[in-house]
């Protein structure tokens, strides 16, 4: 065994002697847990490897890039791991000294995470959209730059009560997530006084997802299954579980849009943006990774960029101070959505646009014109700081 | 087009006073174009192709050259503005958005957005003469009135880089707010203004010590108006540096500084996400790129009033004036 004592002086040595000539290391890294899924309805959608790493990387080299003015250095480790190997994981991060984490993982998971990784460590949650985790269970160790469940919800809402299609058939999926969204839809509806005419749950029978004879099954199953809803003007999927809202469109009985899980879905990216100077930031994106930009890419570019940005302005990088500055209104960042991104002081959420895409274009971003807030439009999406039951944050 | 010329031309012939037609050239990122208005009837007077996806716009201090960043072709398209015949090219690394000309009508910087760069061209010759590595995106360029200093500004990064022309290294950097667009001097280079669009303010830094210093944050405020839509790109300083005008993009409006105090005196409603500006060389008229609208407004500078708004290409990025 080596003396830890030594090993220590000859450590501090090192950084005495390295310090007046090196940058200052922000040591970041992103920690996926992958759970093992079925493929996803359409092939297009298969995750690839570097899921949300590729998004990472591009914010570290940003940040390296700035870092080069500032007499910062950025890493980033990127982690996939299985459920059963995450908090060990965890605890790796820890012991190299990387106290500046972003996750992408189910809720609970990151949940379990957080309490694991006590108050010397921020994670930015990049994959989450659990309402519970921006509310009752929410934690102080945890920013979230993923939008919540409800900012989805309520984004479709407020498009669909701009197109005055008020009349909403919901159907939802039989798994506990599908269950969440349709919660989520309910309230968005009654917030934004649009009325749910009719519910139905979608079964998850276990069958393949993708076969060979698939589409002839789909032609005739999915009308049956919309046949004789009450009058509504659109149906909106909660399938979060990726089961069967891409069969909607065009199968329906009646003839109308689909929009939350197909059809007009609510992301916080997509590959096809092109407005505020994203293509340029898409472009970058392509080259570095010969691939497009999907939402978790975005996502954990941002936790990287909120880190940047924090040691940039307040040149602290310790995970204590880099919350406290992200959350405090000197905060705030531009990430090509027309308009500058800070968090909820209240509950660790960034505010943000949602983009409503049918997969090709972007049809529309909210919030809306007409929906108006005292504070920030930003803040129509999701739940306000008066209904929070959060109270990690002071609140 | 050839009509319209025609009949305009006896309209100049017989036209006495100090005020000279001048050629406004309006670059049209998704027209693919250039627009020529003539800055005494407003006329369009000609439309000629120019590269694909066509941003920043400039023009030698002779007259005889007109620049245009052809974003999409990666290169700077060469114009004769009489002929409107395409000269030739100059080497302008990739995905050039905005540039500067050198006061004397050489080098040429060139912000290369993809690819952290500003790439420095001899005009003449057609040759790099350098690539000064500078933040994410950059975007803004300004050359100081003495040409000892050119700014960039780097829309991800959130700095304007100084940029010594002698050496082509950084000697200062400063954070400002936001998402920096554009950088104007003063003519007497002692005050530099950049803007930060996502930030929404114009940063005023003051030039006199060695040590650049931001000294004041303007903000704006328009009744009526989201201050999230109150988002200042193209900023121009009158020479006398009485005046400085802002454009506020999705506000549609141009905000009216004092030079002096630095504030704001009024707000000028214009066409739909006003972009870049460019005053005549009089400075009797200031005008204005109006994206969404696909027109460009004319403010009559001393009477700081909107005159009227011409019909362009589609969605009209920058804006060049021909010199006397």
């Amino acid at each position: 065994m080596t003396n830890p004592s030594l090993l220590l002086a000859v450590f501090w040595a090192a950084m005495l002697i390295a310090s007046p000539l090196q940058a200052a290391e922000v040591k970041t890294a992103v920690l996926r847990i992958d759970r093992v899924l079925g493929p996803p309805i359409s092939r297009l959608d298969a995750p690839p490897a570097d899921l949300g790493f590729a998004g990472a990387m591009l914010g570290n080299e940003d940040n390296r890039t700035t870092g080069a003015f500032t007499g910062m250095d950025y890493t980033v480790k990127t982690q996939a791991v299985a459920p059963e190997q995450a908090e060990a994981a965890l605890d790796a991060l820890k012991a190299e000294g990387i106290g500046l984490i972003a996750v992408i993982a189910e809720g609970d998971m990151l949940k379990a995470l957080s309490d694991r990784a006590g108050p010397e460590v921020l994670l930015l949650n990049a994959g989450a959209r659990d309402e519970a985790l921006r509310d009752a269970d929410c934690r102080a160790n945890v920013l979230h730059v993923s939008p919540s469940r409800s900012m989805l919800s309520d984004s479709i809402v407020q498009f669909l009560m701009w197109k005055k299609w008020s009349r909403i058939l919901l159907i939802h999926g039989s798994h506990p997530e599908d269950k969440l969204l349709a919660d989520s839809y309910r309230k968005s509806a009654a917030k934004f006084g649009a009325e749910i005419v009719e519910e139905r749950e979608f079964v998850d029978t276990g069958g393949g997802r993708r076969t060979d004879t698939g589409h002839v099954m789909v032609q005739k199953q999915i009308p049956v299954f919309t046949q004789d809803a009450e009058d509504h003007d659109v149906v909106v999927a909660a399938d979060e579980a990726g089961v069967f809202a891409p069969y909607l469109p065009y199968h329906t009985w009646d003839p109308r849009p689909v929009a939350g899980s197909a059809g007009l879905r609510p992301v916080s990216w997509h590959a096809a943006h092109e407005a505020w100077g994203a293509t340029q930031f898409q472009r970058r994106f392509e080259k570095l990774t010969g691939r497009n930009m999907r939402e978790e890419d975005y996502q954990a570019w941002l936790a990287m960029r909120v880190i940047g940005e924090v040691v940039t302005r307040s040149g602290k990088a310790d995970p204590v101070s880099v919350r406290a500055y992200a959350l405090s209104p000197d905060f705030e960042l531009a990430a090509f959505k027309g308009q500058k991104l800070t968090f909820r002081s209240w509950n660790g959420q960034l505010r943000q646009p949602i983009l409503l895409t049918d997969g090709r274009v972007t049809v529309s971003v909210s919030p809306q014109d007409g929906f108006l807030h005292q504070h920030s439009p930003l803040d129509t999406l999701g739940i306000d700081a008066p209904e929070t039951a959060c109270q990690a944050f002071g609140g | 087009m050839l009509r319209s010329a025609l009949a305009f031309l006896p309209a100049v012939l017989m036209f006495v006073g100090p005020a000279l037609a001048n050629k406004v050239f309006v670059s049209n990122e998704r027209g693919n174009s250039v627009t020529v208005l003539d800055s005494q009837s407003w006329e369009v007077i000609a439309t000629f192709p120019a590269g694909n996806r066509p941003r920043g716009i400039t023009i030698s201090p002779d007259g005889k050259e007109l620049y245009v960043c052809a974003s999409d072709d990666d290169t700077v398209r060469v114009f004769d503005p009489e002929t409107y015949e395409e000269l030739h090219t100059l080497p302008s690394g990739p995905d050039p958005e905005l540039f500067a000309l050198d006061p004397s009508g050489n080098p040429l910087y060139i912000a290369n957005e993809d690819d952290n760069l500003v790439t420095v061209v001899d005009v003449k010759t057609r040759q790099v003469l350098a690539e000064v590595p500078v933040g994410v995106e950059p975007e803004g360029v300004a050359v100081s009135p003495d040409a000892k200093t050119v700014i960039n500004t780097s829309e991800t990064t959130n700095m304007a880089h100084f940029i010594d022309t002698s050496s082509y290294k950084i000697v200062h950097n400063v954070l400002v707010d936001q998402r920096p667009r554009y950088a104007e001097f003063t003519a007497d280079g002692k005050k530099l203004y950049v803007s930060s669009e996502i930030g929404g303010t114009v940063s005023v830094i003051d030039l006199s010590a060695a040590e650049p210093k931001i000294t004041k944050k303007i903000t704006f405020a328009v009744p009526g108006v989201l201050p999230e839509w109150l988002q200042p790109v193209g900023v121009k300083a009158t020479k006398d540096g009485s005046r400085v005008f802002v454009a506020l993009g999705p506000a549609n409006r141009v905000a009216v500084i004092d030079g002096k105090t630095d504030e704001v005196l009024d707000y000028l409603l214009v066409g739909q996400r006003v972009w870049q500006m460019a005053f005549t060389p009089d400075e009797e008229f200031l005008i204005t790129t109006n994206g969404n609208s696909n027109d460009v407004s004319i403010i009559d500078v001393k009477a700081e009033e909107v005159i009227r708004s011409v019909q362009v290409g589609e969605q009209p990025w920058g804006v060049v004036v021909a010199p006397n």
